[in-house]
């Protein structure tokens, strides 16, 4: 009995974010979050994946006190983030999408008065502004304006002021949107380290790279619908296939995939992706030439042909017949 | 609890140790603190705007008409006089209400139109309300900054004597309402212009109400016409000049059995309305 009490304990204390069947209709009729559920756990990095538009920032703003739901729950903490947004706001650190920095301040006081929002002394705010432009090597952009900050500085301060409070929960909305791959590596080793000293984050991307390489859990989410769950390995499997040939031609690719799925044994899956065929195939001997042949034989030309691995890409394509770039 | 976890503990100030409303009010206190630091920064652009305006007003109506001869408010025995002294109340409002719309509504259109700097601030923990009211405050305290340092300007720059008449109690208690009520009005007007609308606060809203806010003259005088002078009773403006009238000279004024309530009522209007245009502006 004990240990089962203890047990419900940690469950209940290890579960950091929880919605309920969390719904959001906008004005006008648009149903942008559709009951969703979701679970997030004491030091996981959880990414929301999906395109544009599939309710992703929306989940994010509900969680953090700026979209009001219209069905449904959703805790932080532990904490009703519509009954008590101000507690909610306490216990969680925000890097929306767009760069919110203070223009009226300089770079070392939109972090210091960060800290005096959250309640900490002069002296306090101080010493964490300075050592956190350190840790975030900004250190000798302290005193410039917000302007003279590229996007990848901008984004990190916007991080350093999202866990100066130290929350509970950081949430970043496509925090790598609009950043050059340097800038977005840099941030991939901060997030990771921020992970590594147990931080729960939950962010949300329509980068597979991003999801795959960071997240530890995922929901694949569209049109506000939950469709998968799992980690990016689990996910990847659930594919059933260990190679995805991709292929181009000239003429109707619609006709090429149906002749692939006929005409090429062991194809688990084809689907027309843009302009390519894709198909899924278990074992990859051989495949290049029997996929060549097979749309020879049904007359197309063979412009170009690839092989990869499932990605989440795969998965994603599988659930809804279209690439997260659409 | 290990030596590490109480470290911690005591490294870590978590928050939600603090109540809502411990929490809500260093908030405020810091948001304030924050807009006095960009007003430090910034002095040298308040200043002129703050200034400029009021003292080129009393320069020509008080200084350079008498001179040249081409008084207002001329034509009876010490009209010159009187005029400056009337003005002197409707400088102090205007100054006030310039504050609302300078360092309330012009800054919000900015941070909710191009940049939603806003954003941090709505995250801080507090009601998303009191970010609102907040900024009504810090526009009450710009206020009446503006309205000291151009005091003396009205007093001192006419050709013609002023004849000031200071009723302390009405000054102490009339100044912070109207102070607050012109705050209130930057926040509502702040909340629903946009950057593309934002030419048009100042075209069909800003000068109307100065123009018509019985500054450059007494409600009462308007009593010729007489269906003006009912029109601009929905003008805030015109409670608070006959206000500082009756606080600050000798001159007629309206009656301040009108001006307290019509100036609190004028207050809750525009934090109502204030509020609200927050809300829909940043939450969805």
């Amino acid at each position: 009995m004990g240990a089962m009490m203890a047990s419900v304990m940690s469950t209940a204390l290890d579960e950091v974010i929880r919605t309920d069947h969390l719904t959001k209709v906008y004005p006008g009729g648009t149903l942008a979050v559709d009951e969703l559920d979701l679970s997030v756990m004491r030091g996981e990095i959880f990414g929301l994946l999906g395109p544009n538009g599939a309710g992703k920032t929306t989940t994010a703003g509900m969680l953090t006190t700026r979209v009001i739901p219209t069905g449904g729950h959703a805790f932080v903490g532990g904490i009703d983030v519509v009954e008590r947004p101000v507690a909610a706001k306490q216990v969680i650190g925000v890097v929306p999408q767009t760069n919110t920095l203070d223009r009226s301040l300089t770079v070392w006081e939109n972090l210091y008065f960060h800290g005096r929002f959250f309640g900490m002394n002069a002296k306090t705010a101080k010493h964490e502004a300075t050592a956190l432009l350190e840790q975030f090597r900004l250190a000798d952009r302290g005193t410039e304006p917000i302007d003279a900050l590229s996007g990848g500085m901008a984004q990190r301060l916007m991080v350093a002021r999202a866990i100066m409070h130290r929350p509970d929960t950081l949430f970043l909305d496509e925090p790598t949107a609009g950043l050059d791959p340097q800038s977005r590596l840099a941030l991939w080793e901060i997030l990771g380290e921020l992970h590594r000293a147990g931080q729960t984050i939950l962010l949300t991307t329509h980068y597979m790279e991003e999801a795959d390489q960071l997240c530890d859990r995922l929901a694949i989410i569209d049109h506000g619908r939950l469709l998968a769950l799992g980690t990016p390995e689990e996910l990847k499997a659930s594919t059933g296939a260990d190679t995805v040939v991709t292929v181009s031609a000239s003429g109707d690719l619609d006709a090429l995939a149906a002749a692939l799925q006929t005409g090429f044994d062991g194809a688990q899956r084809v689907a027309r992706v843009d302009e390519t065929v894709v198909l899924e195939v278990r074992g990859m001997h051989g495949v290049i030439p029997n996929v060549f042949g097979a749309a020879e034989r049904a007359g197309f030309d063979v412009t170009d042909i690839s092989v990869s691995e499932p990605s989440l890409e795969t998965v994603f394509i599988n659930l809804t017949g279209k690439d997260l770039r659409e | 609890m290990t030596v590490l976890d109480a470290r911690e503990a005591q490294a870590d100030p978590l928050m939600p140790t603090r109540t809502p409303g411990a929490a809500s009010l260093v908030a405020f206190g810091s948001l304030l603190l924050r807009d006095a630091v960009v007003l430090r920064k910034t002095l040298k652009a308040f200043l002129p705007r703050t200034l400029l305006q009021p003292f080129l007003l009393v320069f020509v109506f008080t200084y350079v008409f008498p001179k040249i001869g081409q008084g207002v408010g001329g034509g009876s025995a010490g009209g010159e006089a009187t005029f400056s002294t009337m003005l002197v109340a409707g400088v102090v409002g205007l100054a006030i209400i310039f504050q609302g719309i300078q360092s309330v509504a012009l800054p919000m259109v900015q941070e909710f139109g191009y940049t939603r700097e806003i954003e941090d601030r709505v995250l801080a923990p507090l009601p998303i309300a009191l970010v609102a009211v907040q900024k009504a405050v810090w526009g009450a305290l710009s206020g009446l900054f503006g309205a000291i340092l151009v005091f003396p300007i009205a007093a001192i720059v006419p050709a013609t004597p002023v004849e000031l008449d200071i009723n302390w109690p009405v000054l102490l208690t009339l100044t912070p309402i109207a102070c607050y009520m012109c705050g209130a009005l930057g926040l509502t007007f702040g909340t629903r212009f946009d950057p593309r609308t934002v030419p048009m606060l100042f075209g069909i809203i800003v000068i109307p109400i100065t123009f018509l806010g019985a500054i450059y003259y007494p409600w009462q005088a308007l009593e010729p016409i007489r269906w003006l002078q009912i029109l601009v009773l929905a003008n805030p403006l015109v409670y608070m000049c006959e206000g500082f009238r009756a606080a600050l000279t000798p001159v007629d004024h309206m009656s301040l059995w009108v001006v307290y309530p019509a100036l609190l009522a004028f207050s809750a209007l525009f934090t109502w309305l204030g509020i609200n245009g927050f809300k829909r502006r940043v939450l969805a």
